[in-house]
């Protein structure tokens, strides 16, 4: 009620200021008139009581203005006056205005820029109902060097049974299926979860019902719940879809439910969600081919979970049977533990240090553009002094000058703030269209309130920041001096000229930090780019992800005979120049792993093998990758058809097992003790299947047909990539032409992941590419304004000095001394500063040793080109900025004082 | 922030000189006291509280203002102009309901400070 009437009247007041003035002068005066009257009636003559009544009173003015000062809206009143004071003040000085808008709004556009990312990848929540309560439940399994290991339906059972910190868990995986539709047969991505999934992510169906138990039963219906955009594009979002059945893969589900149009997963719209359904009594203790999530119980950490998780994996033993040539000795030595972490992780994964390595950045471009606009603003107070003094001579609060002057500056820092969200909104827009950006949850970048909330909150800080500089300068004058007018006649004060000079120098260390910075970056850039994918101008592969289906081509020998025709067809593609099939796409396929055995190896008790890569090929692979052959042969189709009994390793595989290349000629290895020998017929050099800056894996090339494989009687590859050498690669008539060529062999067949291998390849460069970019430009940005401060710097010495100038070349000093004694000042400045940047970046640079490849943080060549290019841009602009002393007639000089 | 502006001449005509400013925050109570009486007008409550107080307390009569303001958003007052008896406009103040229960409570307040003072002040001695 208080509150209330306080902000009404107040808001009055202001409206009405001029009414509510009169009031008040109305008043003092009447008091004035009670006062002589009082007086009066002592009897005292009207004359000498007015006197009387005017000393007891004092001055009616001050009197006036004490009973004006009161309440909130008159404090407001007097920063409003002082407001308008400065916006006047700037606009009279448009070229001061101007450029201090313009460098802080740079600063400020980037920092929200980055803030927008941080915001939208980072800090957003997961859309979904207490999301920091997801857990992904990840496990580890430091013997076989596996960081992240999945789930396993043993593991899940036991833990829906035994664990006490989730208020429930599920399992699911997600992937691709295809529909036999009523025209096309089409390919969605959908998820198969245990029926807790849903319901663990608080997702409620908009029709229908959501799975329960019942779902998961294998011997029951299979039920299925749509996507939003799925209903409406295949059932015209009709309510009789209840019930309807979808065919999956030959496999009909019923419909029970549609899922909301704002369902996401894993930054994914799956078409639809499946029940996962698995029969407990055939589950074996190890198929790790799941993900799990839970939902903790409030107030649970996620170590407790841990701890809990911990307890039941040994459980899991217990109750599920090895599978086939697997001992309890392996079990152990893979040393299987929990790896949980929040789910939001698993989206975003390590972007987060990028991001703030950027925000670091642009903050340092901003320090820079601040120090920029306090060494105008020093200049710009400077030349106010005499003002200033006269104001404080007159009477004005000390706190009321400094509020002037603060205003002034924050009135810029908060125009170049909204100067600055255009910028950012541009900045966003640019780098939503980039293909060189691929970051996650990217749909949820942009501006929003809290996008806002930090640009006003940094514009405003940052400009009272620098805001301040002048005023603890200046707010303390000594009249007696400024009055004088000592900016002029006399020398100029050492201590003042020494906030500029520390100003400086703070620009081009900070400057050097970020140019250094960037410097790693390129370096790290150049370096990913000469490493040795494996295969050879990555434009000119094509490539394209099919999958057969069992329910639709049962029998494993159809399959790769109909997959062989249909590489038989794509070469005779026009242009076509090879092409093979493999299981997974360098840098863009499925990752498979798996024990290898060697024949002339023993694993005493049962140990277990090392895990290698798998990856199935058929003959030509390496020939259309350009990946080199270092000894032996290729696969060949007889092999295939004979049972595959070979296999080719990489370099790094064979020198791990038996080491050299030549030596792994020969040699017999199996995945499981079940399986048949395959013989080494080959091996390549090292392909870095998991992106540039990764270790290249060691790789085991297995035929895509084979006997007697991973406890399979026939194994074969159903889930495929073509990928095909062509310099045609890329267009789109190239792809129609392929996919003419599939169907002519197997029709409507649902092509996926059409795209060139290169592709894929800078999509690995991506986190790179997109550091690189946004800290070469910040870098940029930091040179170009500490160059600026440094030229404006020694420009304004050379203005303060003429008279000095005037006065040496008068008596005959040589114009190019002159000059010099310039150049040596900025060159001593950038010198320390350099100095004090050196330092720093050497303090800083390891902070990014994660986003490094093959380049310390501390690489002298960096340092030393960043510091000699800095030093040398400096003397630039210090020669140049000199060059008007040189400019100086002594008579003029002398004159103009 | 109270100054003594009653000096001088004015003052000269009171017979005590051991003026006091009127204690930090009890001006509002003097005020609700004062105006409990009757509406009166700001020099009216200046002239009545030193009357009162045997000129212990002087009124700065720009506090004395702002606390009018003050104590009318507060709701305790209510303010309007008329004419005053000797036929000159002046703004005269009213205590409101809400302004007497602040009295009452302020009075509660204030006795049992200075109760505890003084018994303090007796032990003391």
């Amino acid at each position: 009620m208080w509150f209330v009437r306080q902000l009404v009247r107040g808001f009055r007041n202001l409206l009405r200021r001029k009414h509510a003035d009169k009031d008040i002068a109305d008043e003092v005066e009447s008091y004035y008139a009670e006062a002589k009257a009082d007086l009066e009636t002592r009897g005292l003559g009207s004359e000498e009581a007015t006197r009387a009544a005017r000393m007891a009173l004092g001055s009616p003015t001050a009197f006036r203005e004490q009973v004006r000062s009161y309440g909130w809206e008159s404090a407001l009143d007097g920063i409003l006056q002082d407001l308008k004071y400065s916006l006047r003040r700037l606009r009279a000085t448009p070229g001061f205005t101007l450029v201090s808008i313009t460098t802080l709004a740079l600063g400020l556009g980037a920092a929200s820029g980055i803030f927008s990312i941080i915001n939208g990848v980072l800090l957003k929540p997961l859309p979904y109902a207490h999301a920091d309560q997801l857990v992904s439940l990840w496990m580890t399994a430091p013997g076989v060097k596996i960081t992240d290991l999945n789930m396993a339906p043993s593991i899940y059972f036991t833990m829906c049974d035994e664990q006490r910190s989730f208020q429930a868990v599920s399992m699911f995986t997600t992937g691709s299926a295809n529909v036999i539709g009523k025209v096309h047969p089409e390919e969605v991505h959908g998820i198969a979860a245990t029926h807790e999934f849903l319901s663990i992510l608080g997702i409620a169906p908009q029709l229908g019902r959501s799975f329960e138990a019942g779902d998961d039963n294998p011997d029951g219906e299979r039920t299925v719940m749509i996507s939003d955009g799925y209903w409406h594009s295949h059932f015209g979002g009709s309510r009789e879809v209840l019930g309807q059945r979808v065919n999956l893969a030959g496999d009909p589900a019923t419909v029970i439910g549609v899922l909301p149009a704002s369902f996401e997963f894993l930054d994914e719209k799956p078409d639809m969600v499946l029940a996962l359904r698995i029969k407990r009594s055939s589950v074996q203790l190890l198929n790790f081919s799941f993900r799990g999530v839970g939902r903790l119980n409030p107030g649970a950490t996620i170590e407790q979970a841990s701890a809990d998780f911990a307890r039941i994996l040994p459980m899991a033993v217990k109750r599920f049977p090895l599978p086939p040539g697997m001992t309890l000795r392996m079990y152990d030595d893979a040393r299987i533990a929990p790896n949980l972490r929040p789910l939001k992780k698993d989206l975003v994964g390590d972007i987060g240090k990028t991001l703030w390595l950027l925000m670091a950045t642009v903050g340092i471009v901003l320090l820079i553009a601040c120090a920029n606009v306090a060494n105008l603003l020093l200049v710009r107070t400077e030349a106010r002094q005499q003002e200033l003094a006269v104001r404080a001579a007159l009477g004005a609060a000390r706190m009321r000058i400094a509020r002037v002057l603060l205003l002034e500056s924050v009135t810029l820092g908060v125009i170049a703030g909204a100067v600055g969200l255009g910028l950012c909104w541009a900045l966003l827009r640019a780098l939503s269209t980039s293909d060189l950006v691929h970051l996650p949850r990217a749909a949820g970048i942009g501006i929003d309130a809290w996008v806002v909330f930090f640009t006003i909150i940094v514009s405003a800080g940052f400009s009272a920041l620098f805001g301040l500089i002048p005023v603890v300068r200046y707010v303390r004058p000594q009249p007696a001096n400024a009055l004088r007018g000592g900016g002029r006649s006399m020398s100029h004060g050492k201590d003042r000229q020494q906030v500029r000079n520390f100003l400086v120098v703070f620009q081009v260390a900070l400057a050097l930090v970020l140019l250094v910075t960037s410097g790693l970056m390129i370096r790290t850039f150049r370096n990913l780019h000469h490493v040795d994918p494996g295969f050879s101008n990555a434009g000119e592969v094509e490539t394209v992800r099919i999958i057969i289906p069992d329910q639709q081509v049962k029998e494993p020998e159809r399959v790769i005979r109909m997959e062989q025709a249909m590489l038989d067809k794509l070469q005779a593609v026009n242009g076509v120049t090879s092409a093979s099939i493999t299981s997974s796409v360098p840098m863009g396929g499925p990752e498979m792993n798996n024990t290898v055995f060697a024949a002339d190896k023993t694993y005493p008790g049962g140990t277990i093998a090392p895990v290698r890569r798998y990856k199935s090929i058929v003959p030509g692979y390496f020939a259309t990758m350009g990946q080199r052959m270092l000894t032996g042969r290729d696969l060949t189709w007889s092999d295939l058809y004979n049972g595959g009994m070979v296999a080719i390793v990489s370099e790094n595989t064979a020198r791990d097992m038996w080491g050299t290349p030549q030596a792994a000629l020969g040699k017999r290895i199996r995945p499981t003790d079940k399986d048949d020998w395959r013989e080494v017929v080959g091996v390549v050099a090292d392909e870095h299947t998991d992106g540039v800056d990764k270790v290249a894996p060691t790789v085991v090339y297995w035929p895509l047909y084979a006997k007697n494989f991973e406890t399979d009687a026939v194994s074969v590859q159903r889930y495929i990539s073509f990928v095909i050498r062509t310099p045609r690669a890329g267009s789109l008539s190239l792809r129609g032409e392929i996919q003419d060529a599939l169907w002519s062999v197997y029709a409507d067949l649902p092509l996926a992941q059409t795209d060139t291998l290169e592709m894929f390849y800078n999509r690995s460069l991506a986190r790179t590419s997109f550091t690189l970019l946004l800290l070469a430009i910040a870098g940029g940005m930091a040179l170009l304004l500490g160059l600026v401060g440094l030229y404006g710097m020694i420009s304004y010495a050379v203005s303060q000095r003429t008279r000095e100038i005037g006065i040496r070349i008068a008596l005959g000093a040589p114009i190019a001394q002159v000059t010099l004694t310039f150049v040596r000042s900025g060159l001593l400045l950038s010198a320390i500063g350099c100095g004090c940047g050196l330092a720093g970046a050497l303090i800083l640079a390891p902070l990014m040793k994660s986003l490094l490849f093959s380049v310390s943080p501390s690489d002298p060549l960096t340092y030393v080109a960043m510091s000699v290019s800095l030093i040398f841009t400096a003397s630039l602009a210090s020669y140049l900025s000199a060059r008007k002393a040189a400019k100086v007639d002594p008579v003029e000089a002398l004159r103009a004082e | 922030m109270l100054t003594i502006i009653w000096s001088g001449d004015y003052a000269g005509t009171m017979e005590n000189n051991a003026n006091t400013d009127v204690i930090q925050g009890t001006l509002d109570m003097l005020i609700l006291k004062t105006l409990s009486l009757e509406p009166m007008h700001g020099f009216g409550i200046a002239r009545r509280i030193e009357q009162i107080t045997r000129n212990v307390f002087k009124v700065n009569p720009g506090s004395l203002l702002t606390a009018l303001q003050r104590l009318e958003r507060n709701g305790w007052l209510d303010a309007g102009w008329q004419e005053t008896e000797n036929s000159r406009r002046a703004k005269v103040y009213r205590l409101t309901h809400a302004g007497r229960k602040q009295l009452q409570n302020e009075t509660a307040d204030w006795q049992r400070r200075t109760a505890a003072v003084s018994r303090l002040l007796k032990t003391e001695a």
